[in-house]
């Protein structure tokens, strides 16, 4: 029998932006909240000197172990799925504060065609625009309803950064003015202006200047030191939960932050969540913690995972195309982030300095910013050229055709060691039908429950997609000036790495129940007092990256927390999507 | 060894007379034609083994803590030297210790697959066949290529831990040697080590468990590692790796260069100076 703890007002399940900014907003509004996080208790002291690339980088320091609990993936519905062994295929955040410690800091918002992708295509490009099987869907929330959102995460962040010349509007400019650029940063930001494009510096969660953010949190200006993604700041620079939403959180006396807690189920009675079971990992012991809200903040795997255990909602089934969860698994993986990487014989760069998010960008082959009458897909990404920090151990690039190991790759590979650029599309990723996510009926984690299983195939979309942008940073890298340009290639299928933490959907956000889980407040339809929070919501991916979206998402769902503890009941009105017939 | 270390041994390594007369070797008489006198041998024969470097303080790092037959060890250091040889640039996988630095990596966490899911069924058995004749699709080199196999082929479905795949891998190397060439591995021509080698990164050398491939790229993968990690790793030796590369080893701040245009080349410095800071 798990043991019974005193009820509260919100238990919070995970550490990470969504979990923390959740956890801080209702603790300041006077709630009594306890947040259940499964990884050790971890400081910003614990990253002083420790600036080790093998440790972390290839290592995994920071990840997910694997050892009690992975995922297993495939291909096709008709496949076995295999389990996801390693932790270079498979990166997971955890530990307090999650993957939004070991994050770069790139920040971008989503743009306002994200939020209405499918009214907005049919609108512009008629129906058959959009391919049979493709299940995208408007979000039930709009960018002008997000944006406030998106304002007070990137102030509770300090997000540095210059407006994107092509973005949507915005009631206020980055806290912070963009970082220092680099010369690599300034050619590609030249380069682009003067093909046309319009480019503009990265916003970056790393800091341009000191800063006190509106909870009273002070962070530091970034150094540039380069041990940043996939560590943890040691000075304090990188905006992450342990330098904002944990520190408020505690400071108000009404958050209790236990570590080293795995929840295992969400408990409910008669259609309302009842609180979560966890179990203490140092002793094995189970808890029951009682709540009257329960809100899951814990990545996009365990969210899902979480609602299939404790048989909440209605799993998606592929063959019927009914349910809700699991349903439009999505994310930017593998077949993403594809680009060309220039060779520069007569420039040598100082590869070695950089920060997570230094780096330069463009918006004209994103979202709706071009025509998209004679490509075949939809939606596009920005394009990037980032300054990230060269490790020793992981720059070994080499112009194709050189062996991959011996005199000749030793003699290419320091050669060119701080001679290459790399300039990527980040598409938006679209949802399919055959791509969701259930429960595997083999695999079992160590207290025997079953893992989460991925099925995620490609489609001609995605490949088409990744070779018009291909192409782009091909042309871009050209007039960069490089001597030798090495396009990536486009993947057939699916590999089966899941890098770089950019998974998403499952338990998606819609205005009609039929095809959504959960409400624009992140309320599930099915359960008033059970809020799910974080890239799980995305119906779709947008042509960025995820954090600021699930930052700004956070703040609304704490806000339909509040307004539930205050009135209780559904906060949104269900609507049939009229456009889905 | 019927005798239990001195411990001047520990500290300096054992040298040659230390060995014998701990041992009693040389009262004995036993030298040669025994078990010990091949140990012996492959201890002196080292060809340019890091035991040469002359560094005092190096030597400090060097003991097999996973690998307890040398000959192994000789095998795994001659092939790291042809993935990553000793040349103008300057010193090759040896040189720098990366024998040690995998040795190393193989006798903790990583090499016991503390923190994989290592629950099974297993595909293993029944996919390492068909992954052989497929075409290595994986564009990915070096690091984080661990046990790779052609795309979309899942990687790691092996109930084998990484020091197990080194093990079969080494073995497997002795074996295509003695099939081939009819010699042991590390006394063939570069040339032929590396025809093996390439062999093993094809997928065409036979190895139990796993497909040769994915003992290779773990071997690649190490070997690159052992060059470049932080000398704390014993490998990376004197931050020679670093130097090569002119890559300057953890720093606190670049704020103040980050928009020069020109290369600055600094003096490498390690986690030890910077933890010291
Ligand atoms: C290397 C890397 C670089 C990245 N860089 C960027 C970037 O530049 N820009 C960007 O926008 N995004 C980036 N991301 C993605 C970013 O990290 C995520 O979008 C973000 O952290 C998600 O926040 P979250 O709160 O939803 O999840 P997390 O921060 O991962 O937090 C979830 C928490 O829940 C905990 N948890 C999980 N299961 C349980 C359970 N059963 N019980 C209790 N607790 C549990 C986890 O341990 C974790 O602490 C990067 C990711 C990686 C891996
Ligand atoms: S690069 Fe900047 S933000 Fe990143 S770890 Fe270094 S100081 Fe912190």
């Amino acid at each position: 029998m798990a043991k019974k703890l005193k009820k509260v007002d919100v238990v919070v399940v995970g550490s990470g932006w969504a979990g923390g900014v959740v956890s801080a907003e209702l603790a300041k509004a006077g709630y009594q909240v306890v947040t259940l996080e499964r990884g050790k208790k971890q400081e910003r002291q614990d990253y002083i000197g420790v600036k080790d690339e093998l440790r972390y980088t290839d290592r995994y320091e920071m990840m997910q172990n694997l050892s009690p609990e992975t995922i297993t993936s495939r291909v096709k519905i008709e496949d076995t799925a295999l389990p996801v062994r390693t932790r270079a295929e498979m990166m997971a955040g955890t530990d307090l504060g999650g993957g939004s410690v070991h994050w770069a800091g790139a920040t971008y918002r989503w743009r306002a065609i994200d939020f209405e992708l499918r009214s907005k295509t049919i609108e512009r490009y008629g129906k058959e625009k959009i391919p049979e099987g493709m299940t995208i869907q408007d979000w039930g929330i709009t960018y002008d309803e997000m944006e406030p959102y998106y304002d007070k995460w990137e102030k509770t962040a300090g997000i540095s950064g210059e407006p994107d010349p092509l973005g949507d509007k915005r009631s206020n400019d980055y806290p912070n003015p963009p970082m220092l650029a680099s010369p690599a940063v300034k050619l590609f930001k030249e380069t682009t202006k003067r093909m046309g494009y319009h480019p503009f510096q990265v916003a970056s969660g790393n800091l341009s200047q000191a800063y006190t953010n509106p909870d009273g949190e002070k962070l530091n200006a970034c150094m540039f030191c380069s041990y940043c993604t996939m560590y943890g700041c040691d000075f304090t620079a990188k905006s992450d939960p342990l330098a904002t939403v944990i520190p408020t959180a505690r400071k108000t006396g009404n958050c209790e932050i236990r570590t080293n807690s795995l929840v295992r189920r969400v408990l409910h009675k008669d259609g309302k969540a009842t609180g979560v079971m966890f179990t203490d990992t140092r002793t094995g012991i189970e808890y029951e913690q009682p709540a009257d809200v329960v809100v899951l903040g814990a990545f996009s795997f365990t969210n899902n995972r979480l609602l299939m255990l404790s048989d909440i909602g209605t799993q998606y089934d592929p063959t019927t195309r009914k349910g809700t969860i699991g349903r439009n698994f999505n994310g930017q993986f593998n077949i993403t982030f594809l680009g060309a990487r220039g060779y520069f014989e007569k420039k040598k760069f100082n590869l070695y300095m950089g920060a997570g998010a230094l780096g330069g960008t463009m918006s004209d082959f994103a979202g709706d910013n071009f025509d998209h009458s004679d490509v075949d897909f939809i939606n596009g990404g920005g394009i990037e050229m980032r300054q990230y920090g060269d490790g020793a151990i992981s720059t070994n690039h080499v112009p194709k055709g050189t062996p991959k190991w011996g005199p000749e790759f030793k003699k290419n590979s320091i050669h060119y060691a701080n001679r290459s650029l790399v300039a990527w599309y980040t598409p938006a990723v679209m949802s399919w039908w055959h791509n969701y996510l259930d429960l595997d009926p083999t695999y079992k984690d160590e207290y025997g429950d079953p893992l989460l299983r991925v099925t995620n195939r490609y489609t001609d979309h995605d490949r088409n997609m990744a070779k018009f942008g291909i192409e782009k940073c091909s042309e871009i890298m050209k007039e960069m000036g490089a001597d030798i340009i090495d396009e990536d290639e486009v993947p057939e299928e699916f590999d089966h790495i899941y890098s770089g933490g950019h998974y998403a959907g499952g338990i998606i956000m819609g205005a009609d129940p039929e095809t959504s889980a959960v409400n624009n407040y992140l309320q599930m339809w099915e359960m008033d007092n059970l809020f799910v929070v974080g890239g799980s919501a995305f119906p779709q991916f947008g042509g960025h990256h995820p954090t600021s979206t699930i930052g700004a998402l956070a703040y609304r769902a704490a806000e339909g927390v509040e307004k539930y503890l205050k009135e209780g009941g559904q906060l949104a009105e269900a609507k049939q999507a009229t456009l889905n017939a | 060894m019927t005798e239990p270390r001195q411990p001047e041994d520990t500290q300096k390594g054992i040298s040659r007379r230390n060995f014998m007369k701990n041992t009693g070797l040389l009262a004995g008489g036993l030298v040669g034609g025994s078990l010990f006198g091949g140990l012996l041998t492959n201890q002196l024969q080292k060809p340019s083994a890091p035991a040469d470097m002359g560094k005092e303080d190096t030597h400090l790092l060097e003991a097999r803590t996973f690998f307890s037959n040398a000959e192994d060890f000789l095998i795994l250091s001659a092939a790291t030297e042809r993935l990553f040889p000793k040349d103008d640039l300057g010193p090759g996988a040896i040189e720098l210790g990366v024998p040690y630095f995998i040795d190393r990596q193989l006798a903790g966490e990583w090499g016991m697959n503390g923190k994989e899911y290592m629950k099974g069924p297993f595909l293993q058995t029944g996919a390492v066949d068909p992954y052989e004749s497929q075409a290595d699709t994986t564009q990915d080199q070096g690091p984080n290529a661990e046990t790779q196999v052609p795309t979309p082929a899942f990687r790691y479905q092996t109930p084998m831990t990484r020091g197990d795949i080194f093990m079969e891998g080494v073995h497997a190397l002795e074996q295509t040697a003695q099939e081939k060439f009819e010699m042991n591995f590390r006394k063939l021509e570069p040339e032929q080590q590396d025809e093996i080698l390439q062999m093993f990164d094809s997928g065409k050398a036979k190895m139990n468990g796993v497909a040769s491939t994915t003992f290779f790229n773990l071997l690649l993968q190490t070997t690159i590692e052992g060059a470049y990690a932080d000398p704390v790793y014993g490998g990376n030796r004197n931050m020679e790796g670093w130097r090569m590369k002119e890559f300057p080893g953890p720093r606190m701040s670049y704020t103040a260069d980050i928009e020069k245009e020109d290369f600055i080349v600094m003096k490498p410095e390690s986690l030890r100076n910077y933890q010291g800071h």
